[in-house]
């Protein structure tokens, strides 16, 4: 082969290499985001049916209650504005408490019940999950705009924790 | 008093960082040999400075001052002396300081052991170096200096995070620091060959020692950080694709790249460009870690809540390092030239496509680990990538990785006839087959493990573990091959070589450890009331009930579960549910009995209420599991291996008689 042939080969396969790459990052990232959403954003509808996503928020005080095989948990989750309930089988992390911040990852049951398959803890007492904090921020201003457009009539939200 | 201290040998340090930055890279530019020689006492005198900062730290830390806010926020005078030491880098601050320091010693290094290289050589690498140490230097005392006081002073401190009060934790942080800010050497390496224009074999063969140790720290820094989240965070995992992992695991994935291309440009004089370029991201990747670690941005069992500022100032001193290199790189690389010619089929190209494979795979992981910021910042809302994403991704990219892995070693430099290539490799890589196909059909009868599985998953896993180690066999046979005495064919052998494939027999352990605890691992998450049994892949798991107990900084309810294999008793396993006094923190404690070929992993959720001492309690049996940890063992001790190959060192004094003193 020539030279210009081989280094023509090269190229060809470094794209074609680059390309298959491109295709499988493209393809699996496809199936393997999962969006965020906060309690009041489910209860408007705005999350997707039939998909999995992730919910951030504060675990309600009072709400985890234990179903007797000891495995079944159900709480429910709140940006202070709205909740969702949400039942999950298995271990809880460590730091799973009520009050606290967590991120669950599930999908939407007929009844608006929430199934998760993976419930996050920080590792940390004092740090906030983000996402937990920005459901909270988003519940807040959406209350507050909620509030003065229609300041006449009272809330129907859940009046929160404060 | 000593803080203060502390805080002004760190502006010292800084203020020779700035001289080590300026004067000898001016120096080697107007081939001043005063400037010149400026570098290495600087050098030392920046180590000795970081050192007695870090030092000041330590005391404060070991002797419970908590009027230092760094301190009061994590230790306690309860926490036994071993883990305060460690809890220096148990915040964001103290670990910058570890960074500097290791950073400083890393410099030192350099100069020590750099008697034989061009006076220029050293004052650039070392100037480079320096300027990167301002940086950092700059960065903590701006933004997160350890030593800031808290007035009052706290009676007690807040304690260290229980998670983090583990004999891992305590080696895992400086392993992988040592490995990142090793990097920076490469790094300073291929800066100073583009600022010399002269980028040769012998330029090659100075980093490649430098580049080889940081990666060796590196994995063994990642390797133990993955067996801490085995056997600490309580859920069997060793490996999540949580953001911080990546973050350690591109500049990983690039260092092997780097390695590898080294060699072709010591050896061949080939591939000079792509190696500066790999260096350059190499190491820029090690500062973007260091960014997602320490900027708060991304979740994470890392993440410290931090402020933006120290983001920014990260994300401007990465666009400062990244920027100005690939600039000096547009600008000088051309004149580099190409290097030595080579075939399509040749040692050469098969190390190109490795590379090219590690890059793309790295490229992979850093989409995958920065979608979600991206996405976050243009306002299309919060969104996670999960481990699906990766695994679908990483999985295709290393199989050809590995097959080429196997043919590298074998293949001559420059040309080499695929007929031959293919005659040299077709029985190892039949009876490799051969031998996938059959083993998981035997599994169940001799390994215990459950059932007689059988997966294509498993089958290509266990054919790359034995298609490495099939190439190996052959490599060894032909150089061992020959007339004369066995042993000193043996011995003639470099120790690079030997070393080459100690690491690849490493990569070849982690595969089989890999695919067989993800083919064959049982998971059980249970209730059960005391005297209850589960069984679980063969074994028999007996709950006799929790006990109270207590540690030096916490109290634990310690499960006893009983684990008997047709009716032998294998032993009993102790798991703890720890609640530590200070904190307040509840911390799982799993027990696992280790083996060569299975781990039992029993670890306790949560008592569960109203009943007569029944727990939820999950049960794991890991076929396998070690051989993850001890495939990266070989790896890194394949790297020392290599480093300390006779070439390096004739080279030295050959350099040293050849120099007129």
């Amino acid at each position: 082969m020539k030279p210009r042939q081989k280094r023509f080969l090269y190229i060809v396969i470094a794209i074609a290499a680059v390309g298959i790459a491109v295709g499988l990052v493209l393809n699996a990232l496809k199936d393997n985001v999962s969006l965020y959403f906060t309690p009041t954003q489910v209860y408007n509808k705005e999350a997707p049916e039939g998909r999995s996503f992730r919910i951030g928020g504060l675990v309600e005080e009072g709400s985890i209650k234990r179903e007797a095989d000891g495995l079944t948990v159900n709480f429910v989750i709140t940006d202070l504005h709205k909740t969702l309930p949400v039942v999950y089988k298995g271990i809880l992390p460590d730091l799973f408490k009520e009050g606290k911040g967590v991120v669950v990852q599930g999908k939407m049951e007929a009844g608006g019940l929430m199934r998760a398959d993976e419930v996050l803890a920080k590792h940390d007492e004092n740090y906030m999950p983000p996402e937990a904090a920005d459901a909270l921020k988003k519940a807040e201003t959406a209350a507050a705009a909620a509030n003065s457009s229609s300041a006449a009539s009272p809330s129907s939200g859940t009046p929160g924790a404060q | 008093m000593i803080p203060e201290l502390g805080h002004f040998s760190l502006i010292v340090a800084l203020c020779l960082a700035m001289v080590l930055g300026v004067l000898p890279i001016l120096g080697a530019a107007r081939n001043n040999a005063v400037l010149m020689g400026v570098a290495r006492p600087v050098a030392y005198g920046q180590l000795l400075f970081v050192g007695l900062s870090f030092a000041a730290l330590a005391y404060a830390f070991l002797n419970n001052d908590f009027s230092v806010l760094y301190v009061a926020q994590h230790s306690n005078s309860q926490l036994p002396a071993i883990y305060r030491f460690s809890a220096i880098w148990g915040g964001h601050e103290g670990s910058l300081l570890l960074w500097a320091l290791f950073l400083s010693v890393w410099t030192a290094a350099v100069a020590l052991f750099s008697r034989h290289l061009p006076e220029e050589m050293v004052a650039r690498v070392l100037g480079v170096m320096g300027l990167i140490a301002v940086g950092f230097m700059l960065f903590m005392l701006f933004t997160s200096s350890p030593f800031e006081r808290l007035l009052p002073a706290a009676a007690d401190g807040r304690d260290l995070n229980p998670l983090l009060q583990d004999p891992g934790l305590v080696i895992h942080p400086p392993m992988l620091y040592m490995g990142y800010v090793g990097f920076s050497v490469a790094y300073a390496f291929a800066i100073s060959a583009l600022l010399g224009g002269k980028l040769d074999a012998t330029w090659a063969r100075w980093s490649r020692p430098w580049t080889t140790v940081a990666w060796v720290f590196m994995t063994l820094g990642i390797a133990l950080g993955s067996g801490w989240a085995y056997y600490e965070l309580g859920w069997g995992g060793w490996w999540f694709w949580d953001p911080v992992e990546n973050a350690s695991f591109m500049p990983w994935l690039l260092g092997t790249a780097l390695i590898h291309s080294l060699a072709v440009t010591e050896k061949r004089g080939a591939f000079k460009s792509w190696t500066v370029l790999l260096a350059i991201a190499a190491f820029s990747l090690s500062l973007l870690g260091t960014f997602l670690v320490r900027s708060g941005v991304l979740t994470s069992v890392h993440s410290f809540a931090a402020d933006p500022k120290r983001g920014i100032f990260i994300l401007t001193f990465l666009v400062l390092v990244v920027g100005a290199s690939l600039l000096l790189f547009a600008w000088r690389a051309p004149k580099v030239g190409l290097g030595g010619k080579f075939d399509l089929i040749s040692r050469e190209s098969l190390l190109l496509s490795n590379n090219v494979l590690l890059s793309v795979a790295s490229a992979s992981v850093f989409i995958g680990t920065l979608y979600p910021l991206f996405m976050d910042a243009l306002g299309y809302g919060k969104l996670s990538v999960g481990a699906p994403y990766f695994e679908a991704v990483f999985v295709p990219l290393m199989i050809p990785m590995v097959l080429l892995m196997g043919l590298g070693p074998l293949a001559r430099w420059k040309k080499m006839e695929v007929p031959e290539l293919a005659k040299r490799v077709q029985w190892g890589f039949a009876s490799a087959l051969v031998l996938a196909l059959l083993l998981p059909l035997l599994m169940g009868k001799f390994l215990m493990l459950e059932a007689n599985k059988w997966s294509p998953m498993i089958v290509v896993g266990l054919l790359m573990a034995f298609w490495i180690i099939a190439s190996l066999v052959i490599s060894l046979r032909q150089r061992w091959a020959g007339q004369g005495a066995f042993m000193a064919r043996v011995r003639k052998q470099s120790r690079s070589y030997y070393g080459m494939q100690l690491a690849h027999l490493g990569v070849a352990f982690f595969i089989i450890g890999v695919t067989l605890v993800k083919g064959y691992e049982t998971e059980r998450d249970v209730r059960m009331n005391v005297g209850d049994t589960v069984m679980a892949g063969g074994y028999e798991f007996k709950f006799n009930g929790v006990t109270e107990t207590e540690g030096p900084n916490y109290v634990a309810g310690m499960g006893h579960v009983v684990v008997s294999q047709d009716g032998k008793r294998v032993g009993e396993l102790n798991p703890e549910k720890r609640q530590y006094n200070v904190s307040g923190m509840p911390l799982t404690e799993a027990a696992i009995q280790t083996g060569l070929f299975r781990d039992l992993y029993v670890s306790l959720g949560e008592a569960i209420p109203e009943s007569e001492g029944a727990w939820a309690v999950r049960v794991y049996i890991k076929p396998f599991v070690d051989w993850i940890w001890a495939g990266c063992l070989l790896m890194g001790l394949g790297g020392l291996f290599a480093v300390s190959d006779r070439r390096y060192r004739i080279h030295k004094q050959a350099v040293k008689q050849g120099q007129p003193s």
